[in-house]
């Protein structure tokens, strides 16, 4: 069941990544919403499904872009990776740990990744500093946002069904 | 048992993920022609999600705004105010019908402008990675769509197919850092290369010696047999030189490539140039420039030179 869960939290965002974000913030979304979801299920489960869910998350997101397969499946899987590392070696439950969590997971994905492309040759970066920084920022505010409401709806549900307990 | 031991020992899964990577990365880099099986069959299973996705959208706004929202304002308002709002709604859709209705024109009007055989086609998805400027459109190989067809919009090229299947294709738009065209000024025929540069272009290996001014057009040469000849990409922002060899263009794309809705596939290959043709612009670089006593208009062609295949550069890019 959690497996499912994984992949279908991949498959939503990989969905909402290609329609809805160049929706709403007309194409050039400063926002991965594939790897929100990589760091957050790496934080919740570990190192070992945290870089198994990336490198399928990252293989999947490669083969629907037009570059090479195996660098973003290759950049999240190591983010998966330090991301659940991170979780079993410190507390990063607090909104300002994790925001610090996707920030960092974020620059280490941007340079695997643009690092692998400028390294073989197959791509230039000519500005990556700006568009990096404000990813990853649009990462960590959406990753805290969505953890917060994510961990708060059982919460909600449990105290809903309380109160309906106690008034019967 | 086995994935318990497993998950204890995560350096081992990890250098395992990282050597199969590794491994499919070399295996493409060192492919010289051809498409990823992989590639093919999940473009294929998704750009169905993705479709899927869209229409469920649409759907869910449609009932929102056709239904739910007009209910709730039954209940709650007078009878005036639900009409006024039903009004608003209507109106609404018949602006946003009204849009759609000009955008079909610009491109039927694009269409029989053009000379060349084309398809219609709907922009389903945007880039699947913010890294890359590509999009996916709602035609594919049944609809006669194939790998390295360009694909233009009233406004300009838009880019090439690079990927193509059954029922929705994957285009690359120009602005990407590996989108290129072969181009030239149309008002002087310098011909150079135009590179994408994520969100705007650069034109290269333009001579230095040739005659380039803020504002000018800059068309498809159509000398790398995707692109046909004549056909807008944008206008000069400015010029600066380069190596001393050649001049460095920045050019601004006549495209709004963050508005694209319908496109058209261009499924009639380029013919190819000519010896004849290539002499005939040589000719025309090599005949001395009338002076100018007033700046050249921006889509003026120069004396016997083809005018730009489509709509005017200060047309509205969509």
């Amino acid at each position: 069941v959690k497996i499912a869960a994984a992949l279908l939290a991949v498959v939503i965002a990989l969905a909402l990544q290609t329609t809805l974000a160049s929706l709403v913030i007309r194409g050039t979304a400063a926002l991965d919403l594939v790897l929100i979801v990589v760091i957050y299920l790496a934080l919740i489960s570990g190192p070992v499904a945290g870089l198994l869910i990336g490198s399928a998350a990252g293989l999947v997101q490669d083969a629907l872009s037009s570059g090479i397969i195996g660098i973003g499946g290759l950049s999240k899987t190591v983010v998966g990776f330090v991301a659940g590392l991170l979780a079993t070696q410190f507390i990063v439950t607090a909104p300002l740990s994790r925001f610090l969590v996707f920030v960092a997971c974020t620059f280490l994905n941007a340079g695997i990744f643009m690092g692998l492309y400028a390294g073989l040759g197959l791509r230039q970066f000519d500005d990556p500093w700006t568009p990096v920084i404000s990813q990853a920022l649009g990462n960590a505010f959406i990753g805290v946002i969505g953890a917060q409401l994510v961990e708060l709806l059982p919460g909600l549900r449990d105290r809903r069904k309380q109160r309906r307990i106690a008034r019967h | 048992m086995a994935s318990i031991q497993l998950s204890q020992r995560p350096l081992l899964v990890l250098t395992g993920a990282i050597v199969l990577h590794v491994i499919l990365i070399s295996a493409q880099v060192n492919t010289t022609a051809g498409i990823p099986f992989i590639k093919v069959v999940t473009f294929g299973f998704f750009s169905e999600v993705q479709r899927g996705t869209m229409t469920s959208v649409d759907g869910v706004r449609g009932v929102w705004s056709g239904y739910v929202a007009l209910q709730d304002a039954q209940a709650e308002n007078e009878a005036l105010k639900n009409e006024l709002a039903r009004l608003q709604v209507r109106l609404q859709e018949e602006r946003a019908q009204a849009q759609r209705a000009e955008n079909f024109r610009q491109l039927l009007e694009l269409r029989e402008r053009a000379g060349v055989d084309t398809v219609a086609a709907e922009v389903i998805a945007g880039p699947a990675t913010i890294e890359f400027r590509d999009m996916t459109i709602d035609k594919g190989s049944a609809d006669g769509v194939q790998r390295d067809m360009a694909v233009i919009s009233p406004a300009g090229v838009v880019g090439r197919v690079i990927l193509s299947s059954t029922r929705a294709a994957q285009v690359q738009m120009l602005i990407d850092l590996n989108g290129a065209a072969g181009a030239m000024i149309e008002r002087t025929r310098a011909q150079g290369l135009v590179v994408g540069q994520g969100s705007t272009l650069r034109m290269d290996y333009v001579p230095g010696t040739a005659d380039v001014k803020q504002g000018d057009l800059v068309v498809t040469s159509g000398i790398d047999k995707i692109y046909p000849k004549g056909f807008v990409i944008g206008t000069v922002e400015a010029v600066e030189r380069g190596n001393g060899t050649y001049h460095e263009l920045t050019i601004r794309p006549a495209v709004d490539f963050t508005r694209l809705e319908e496109v058209l596939v261009v499924t009639t290959p380029p013919p190819a140039i000519t010896a004849e043709q290539i002499a005939k612009e040589a000719e025309a670089l090599a005949a001395p420039q009338p002076p100018t006593t007033s700046p050249p208009q921006a889509g003026a062609a120069s004396p016997g030179a083809a005018p730009a295949r489509n709509v005017s550069p200060q047309g509205p890019g969509r």
